[in-house]
């Protein structure tokens, strides 16, 4: 279990440090910094075993989270831990920056206190924590209140409390997908899976029952046995169902529904929240084709083109696309041409950095480049790492689509037809590189 | 770039070093070098030339760059440019960057090289002193090989300034110290030397500021201190003169020490003990003035009581080595009382330490018991980490001095009572030796331990040395009712189930000596032996002594066991292993007294008392297991071989003839079918994966045989099949039964495979061994044939001349007999001839032919179905090397498979 929660600013020095265990020391705090803030290598593994202490560590820009214990633990818990006291730390007081937790230490013990027992995680819902913790004075409350807010946090819905009401029921989902690819020069795919999550909004009176449906392979493959014709109709449209390596659920999906049935049926959170996490390897839509052309002329040269595809269809755009195109480290000078876009030469990065606001499907841009070398003598040859790329697309690269979000509620009379429901799908690239 | 820049200050690399410093993270500060880096690299590659100025500043930042931790591959071309600017801060900063930044790049180095040849001889004192420290600081080997011969040059050349002779003076020896070799030393010392001379005078002279020069009311302390360590790299000085002046300047010294201090400042006392303390270690040094040494001592003496700690470790240091020497070793034993006081009252375990090596050092036989008394009743207190040594110590003084060995053996008892876990195993062998080898302490020795052992818990290595001693000499003290055998035997049994394994054994050997001194606790010790515990423990060595000591004190008579268990001798006389011990631990220079011989290791093996049980159960072993290996000896035919040889003649034929079976070998290679004819062991074949060794036996009609596969290769053999192949002539007259192998053959392992052989009838073939295997990845396939010959299943048969002609007579018939005429292969030697006939397998008759040169032999081969007698006579011819050999048999086909045989072997 986790033995201790340190936060430290860029210089290491501490902001936060809650202790819950007395097997943590008081010089944990400083073995972390000194063996991992202040490390003469720069420490890559999120996770640092000293002296029989393991730290787990997350960055956010200039601060470090950093969970201690001595104990054999689940590090994915501890991780998926950590992201959660991010997400809630962010839900409290916006971006986490040094200024921000200084001004909200109290809130944050507070938190933490609430969030860990023991080391134990606790209801790290921010809706429901939002209930109890509160960044204003609190009102107060009546007797009855108390006692809701009681039966809530112990009962068995703790993520949702009863009497909300809107006048207007209204949710949103967003499919946020990120695609990562390894491809080799020659354009092989060497890696590629996609990574997605299904974010939900709600703004839903009372204790509604939601149902949601998407093109999920087992489920399709199971009502074709049933009927004929949706069978017949899924040959016809060709690619209709994903394969779905493997997903996770909000805590309020009902898991025992999704085993037998595979259907994924849920009461919502009021808000803001993540309703499942997926991934997929299988039948990705690679937006993007990238075809390096790297000439070395003698010693002290090297001509770089890069040609760019879009491969989708062409009413959609593609936006924030950038490629980098990292360079030699003896690089003495750089002179770029591009079609499209611009593209400069970052020597802070040693990338040429091209960067296109909008591309339509289907088709291509051209950069070349020329850079000069300063001759050296070391022997290394250079490594020619990988041409990056970063874009968005209107899509979600792995196929996925919402079939149906059916929301019920009994007891309130509101009908699955009077909510009104928003459905967005947003590709983004994750590490999208190929080699050169 | 602005003018104003242009100064020495660099504007540009503030910049970039105040930028780093305002990093918030590493990975900032990363950006911020590649776009520095880069930016320098695009400046070093245009086209327009730099000025000095700038070359500087990027130099400088690379170097910044590159003591931040980061890589830097390039700008040393730039530095050597600037080496050759005229401008002091550039050349500067070029030397920096190559001292720093050295690359092996040969044709940077000659770049290099000359620049700092040009600046050796310019006559700039500042180039010159610059071009030094660069040679000093990289200092390797290819600078030295470059300058090895110029710095000399510049050291000894009349016109340098004093600055630079001293950083060349610096500079060659570092050169000197990193490769020796390659500074000519010899030629230049005398001139160095001169040199030396030459500074003493610009030390008294020339520098008239130094006789200002105090510090703290000290004159030249450093330099003082220099001189006189410089000093004792000498012998004493021969020439009376020199050596009274040298005298009078220590006198002054000491002198100097006995005047109230000038000063209360701790640099001023500082100054002036270093000087005294060098001064007293060149008196020690010359240990020729007995004065002198002795006012050192009191001197010493003095800072004993001293209330700086750092000073009374320096005295006790120094004191030691007074201690050694003869003048002095008196004086130093008055302050006897003061180190004692100092090793029970000092705080500082360092200190301590230096305390216990004076008092060992100023040990002599008057005050030895005063000083192992003291060193015994500070050990119960003294830290951990000082305790084996002090132990040691004791131990040697208590031998080296013990005028009374009662004194000896009781100080070392209570050396093991006290610090028992510290008692190394050499200090209890050598208080066993010492006491076997004095008749006169023996009683008091075994009464002692008696006692020691009383005590409720006493260390192990009490139970050792009490086990060894009581077993030795428990009779001596056997007379008194309080210490009867039994009671001895008790007491000792009593410790038994604390100790450790080597402990108990030695015990188990004490108990089978008490059977011999004691005849009447006897059958007390057989029930100890006899118990479970000790018959069956999981211990291989108590087991075994177990067994065969509860064996010998059944079997053996009182005057065997008197012999078997007789007292040990007298050790012979060593250098004491401890002395070898304490040298061991602390290097051979303190402990000066005796010469270091390396018998440790043998001293180890002989002094302790392990011999005595590994003797008595070499003794004891014959009774049970002589019974067992003589029923495989018994010979079953009286004369001739037994028909098995030994098994271990097995090993030896291995070794022997391997080397020579390495010769080419095909399948069933006839070379080593017939060495097989006339033996049974050996190795049949030999390549460079794989050797097959034989053992088989024969009897009568059956026979057995052993094949070894031994894999000579570290990777294993898969699919390993080996089949025996008999022909379809062979089949009805040989049976030939096996198991399969396993089929893998690990690396350097060896697997067996056992053939039963039953001769049906006679038979002309051998049978065809094949192997097949997969070594790495490829198959392989050996045949060779088996050297199962008909021969084999001859039994001897022993007759009179009378009886062997008659029979030779008998056989008369011509089919019966077979002749073959032959030349001889072998040198003809009697000697291997007989033992070629006896290996054959028939009996070798004796006084038969009437011609002594020839040979007879009689014998029957048994098969299954008859027995057939078989008769055969060789005549020799050694005048024309040849051999006539006749067989007899009652069966045509066997008389001339064996002739075919035999014939081969000659």
């Amino acid at each position: 279990m986790i033995g201790g929660l340190f936060i430290y600013n860029h210089k290491g020095e501490v902001l936060i440090s809650r202790v819950y265990r007395d097997d943590i020391g008081r010089n944990a705090v400083d073995a972390f910094r000194v063996n991992v803030i202040h490390a003469r290598q720069q420490v890559r593994s999120p996770v640092t075993n000293i002296a029989r202490t393991s730290f787990f560590h997350v960055k956010r820009s200039n601060i470090w989270l950093a969970a201690v214990t001595k104990q054999n633990v689940n590090a994915a818990m501890v991780f998926e831990f950590l992201y959660k006291m991010c997400d809630v730390m962010a839900a409290y007081f916006g971006k986490i920056s040094e200024e921000n937790i200084k001004n909200n230490f109290v809130l944050i013990y507070e938190l933490l206190d609430e969030i860990l027992d023991f080391g134990y995680p606790q209801n790290s819902e921010t809706g429901a924590l939002k209930t109890f913790i509160t960044q204003q004075g609190i009102k107060s409350q009546t007797k009855e209140e108390q006692s809701q807010i009681t039966s809530q946090v112990t009962g068995q819905i703790g993520w949702r409390r009863e009497g909300i009401k809107y006048r207007r029921n209204e949710l949103f989902l967003d499919v946020l997908e990120s695609v990562n690819l390894l491809m080799s020069p020659q354009g092989q795919v060497l890696s590629a899976h996609v990574s997605g999550r299904v974010v939900m909004k709600s703004y839903l009176s009372g204790m509604p029952e939601c149902k949601f449906g998407m093109n999920d392979k087992i489920v399709i493959e199971k009502q074709g046995k049933g009927t004929a014709d949706e069978t017949s109709k899924r040959c016809l449209s060709g690619k209709q169902s994903i394969a779905i390596d493997d997903c996770t659920f909000h805590q309020c999906v009902r898991l025992s529904k999704f085993d037998s049935e595979r259907s994924i049926s849920f009461i919502p959170p009021d808000g803001e929240f993540e309703l499942m996490r997926y991934r997929t390897t299988k039948d990705i839509i690679l937006p993007f084709r990238v075809i390096p052309l790297v000439r070395e002329v003698g010693r002290t040269k090297l001509e770089v083109k890069v040609v760019i595809k879009s491969n989708f269809k062409p009413s959609l755009l593609a936006q924030k696309i950038e490629v980098r195109i990292p360079t030699p480290l003896n690089t003495s000078g750089v002179q770029v041409i591009c079609m499209k876009g611009k593209a400069k030469y970052k020597a802070s990065e040693n990338a040429i950095v091209w960067k296109i606001k909008r591309m339509a499907g289907m088709k291509e841009s051209q950069i070349s480049a020329e850079i000069e070398l300063l001759p050296t003598n070391d022997k290394k040859k250079w490594a020619r790492p990988p041409i990056s790329m970063n874009f968005e697309v209107p899509f979600a690269p792995s196929g996925l689509k919402v079939r149906y979000l059916k929301v019920f509620e009994p007891k309130l009379n509101y009908s699955d037809h009077d909510v009104i429901k928003w459905v967005r799908y947003i590709g983004r690239s994750g590490i999208y590189e190929t080699r050169c | 770039m602005p003018a104003v820049s242009k100064g020495d200050g660099m504007r540009g690399l503030a910049v970039f070093i105040s930028d780093i410093r305002n990093c918030k993270s590493k990975e900032a500060e990363i950006k911020r070098i590649n776009k520095e880096l880069a930016n320098i690299r695009s400046k070093f590659k245009g086209d327009k030339a730099l000025d000095g100025y700038s070359k500087k500043k990027y130099v400088c930042k690379l170097l910044f760059i590159f003591l931040l931790g980061h890589d830097i591959d390039f700008g040393h071309m730039e530095a050597v440019n600037l080496l050759s600017s005229n401008r002091y801060t550039e050349k500067q900063i070029g030397y920096l960057f190559i001292s720093v930044l050295v690359n092996s790049n040969s044709e940077l180095i000659r770049l290099i090289n000359n620049a700092i040849k040009n600046d050796l001889a310019s006559r700039n004192p500042t180039f010159m002193g610059l071009a030094l420290h660069c040679i000093a600081s990289v200092g390797s080997r290819e600078m030295a090989e470059a300058f090895a011969g110029e710095i000399p040059k510049v050291l000894v050349a009349g016109d340098t300034m004093d600055s630079v002779k001293q950083s060349a003076a610096l500079c060659l020896l570092r050169l000197y110290r990193t490769s020796p070799d390659l500074v000519p030393m010899g030629d230049w010392t005398s001139r160095v030397v001169h040199l030396l001379n030459d500074q003493h005078l610009i030390v008294t002279s020339a520098s008239t500021d130094l006789q200002d020069y105090t510090y703290y009311f000290v004159p030249a302390p450093w330099l003082s201190v220099k001189l006189l360590r410089l000093l004792q790299c000498y012998p004493p000085p021969e020439d009376p003169a020199v050596r009274g002046r040298l005298t009078e300047c220590l006198e002054t010294i000491l002198n100097k020490a006995q005047e109230p201090p000038k000063s209360k400042k701790v640099q001023h006392s500082n100054a002036k003990n270093a000087v005294l303390f060098e001064a007293i270690s060149l008196i020690i040094h010359h240990d020729s003035e007995p004065n002198l040494l002795v006012r050192a001592c009191n001197q010493l003496g003095q800072f004993l009581q001293h209330r700086e700690t750092n000073l009374r470790y320096l005295a006790l240091e120094s004191m030691c080595t007074l201690a050694s020497s003869e003048f002095s070793h008196e004086a130093v034993k008055t302050h006897i009382e003061t180190v004692i006081n100092a090793l029970k009252t000092e705080r500082d375990v360092s200190v301590r330490q230096r305390a216990v090596d004076l008092l060992y050092a100023m040990c002599d036989r008057s005050n030895a018991p005063q000083i192992v008394a003291e060193m015994l009743s500070y050990l119960e207190t003294a830290d951990y980490s000082i305790r084996e040594e002090i132990v040691l110590k004791v131990a040697i003084l208590a031998e080296k001095y013990a005028v009374d060995y009662t004194w000896y053996v009781d100080t070392i008892l209570n050396l093991i009572r006290i610090a028992g876990d510290y008692v190394s195993e050499e200090v209890w062998y050598r208080v066993i030796q010492i006491v076997i080898n004095r008749d006169d302490v023996q009683g008091y020795a075994a009464k002692t331990v008696f006692e020691a052992l009383q005590a409720p818990a006493c260390h192990e290595n009490l139970v050792k040395v009490g086990g060894y001693i009581l077993g030795e000499f428990g009779n001596l003290i056997a007379g008194d009712p309080r210490s009867s055998p039994l009671i001895q035997f008790h007491l000792l049994h009593s410790k038994f189930h604390l100790c450790s394994v080597p402990t108990r054994a030695l015990l188990l050997s004490t108990y089978i000596k008490f059977v011999n001194l004691f005849p009447e606790v006897k059958p007390t010790i057989q029930d100890v032996l006899r118990s479970d515990s000790q018959l069956r423990n999981a211990d291989v060595e108590l087991q075994q002594r177990a067994v065969e000591y509860l064996r010998l004190s059944t079997v053996a008579s009182t005057d065997i066991l008197a012999t078997v268990l007789e007292e040990m001798p007298p050790f012979p006389e060593r250098e004491s292993s401890i002395l070898a011990k304490l040298k061991k631990k602390k290097g051979p220079s303190t402990v000066t007294d005796l010469e270091d011989t390396k018998r440790d290791r043998s001293v180890d093996v002989n002094g302790g008392p392990e011999p005595a049980p590994a003797s008595t159960s070499a003794v004891s072993t014959p009774s049970p297991s002589a019974d067992l290996l003589g029923l495989g000896a018994a010979p079953p035919a009286p004369a001739g071989p037994p028909p098995s040889s030994g098994g271990s003649g097995l090993l030896v034929d291995v070794f022997s003839d391997s080397a020579s079976v390495v010769a080419p070998l095909a399948p069933g290679s006839e070379d080593n079918f017939a060495r097989f004819v006339c033996k049974n062991n050996g190795v049949l074949f030999e390549n460079q994966l794989l050797q097959i060794g034989l053992k088989s036996e024969f009897r009568q009609n059956l026979g057995r045989m052993f094949i070894f596969y031994g894999n000579k290769t570290s990777t294993q053999f898969l699919n390993f099949t080996p089949t025996l192949i008999c022909s379809d002539d062979l089949q009805p007259n040989l049976n030939l039964q096996t198991k399969p192998v396993d089929p893998t053959v690990e690396g350097g392992a060896q697997v067996q495979q056992v053939v039963n052989i039953e001769c049906v009838s006679d038979f002309t073939e051998a049978p065809v061994l094949n192997i097949q295997f997969r070594y790495g990845g490829t198959f392989q396939n050996v045949s060779v044939q088996l050297p199962i010959t008909l021969n084999k299943f001859f039994q001897p048969t022993e007759m009179a001349s009378q009886d062997f002609f008659q029979r030779w007579k008998q056989l008369s018939n011509p089919q019966q007999e077979v002749q073959n005429i032959f030349k001889a292969k072998h040198p003809m030697d009697t000697e291997v001839t007989k033992a070629k006939i006896i290996g054959f397998g028939s009996a070798l008759l004796e006084e038969v032919d009437p011609n002594p040169a020839n040979f007879v032999g009689a014998g029957i081969i048994h098969t299954k179905t008859t027995q057939i007698g078989c008769l055969l006579r060789l005549e020799p011819n050694l005048q024309a090397q040849m051999y006539r050999l006749t067989l007899r048999t009652s069966k045509e086909a066997v008389s001339q498979r064996l002739c075919e045989l035999l014939s081969a072997q000659f």
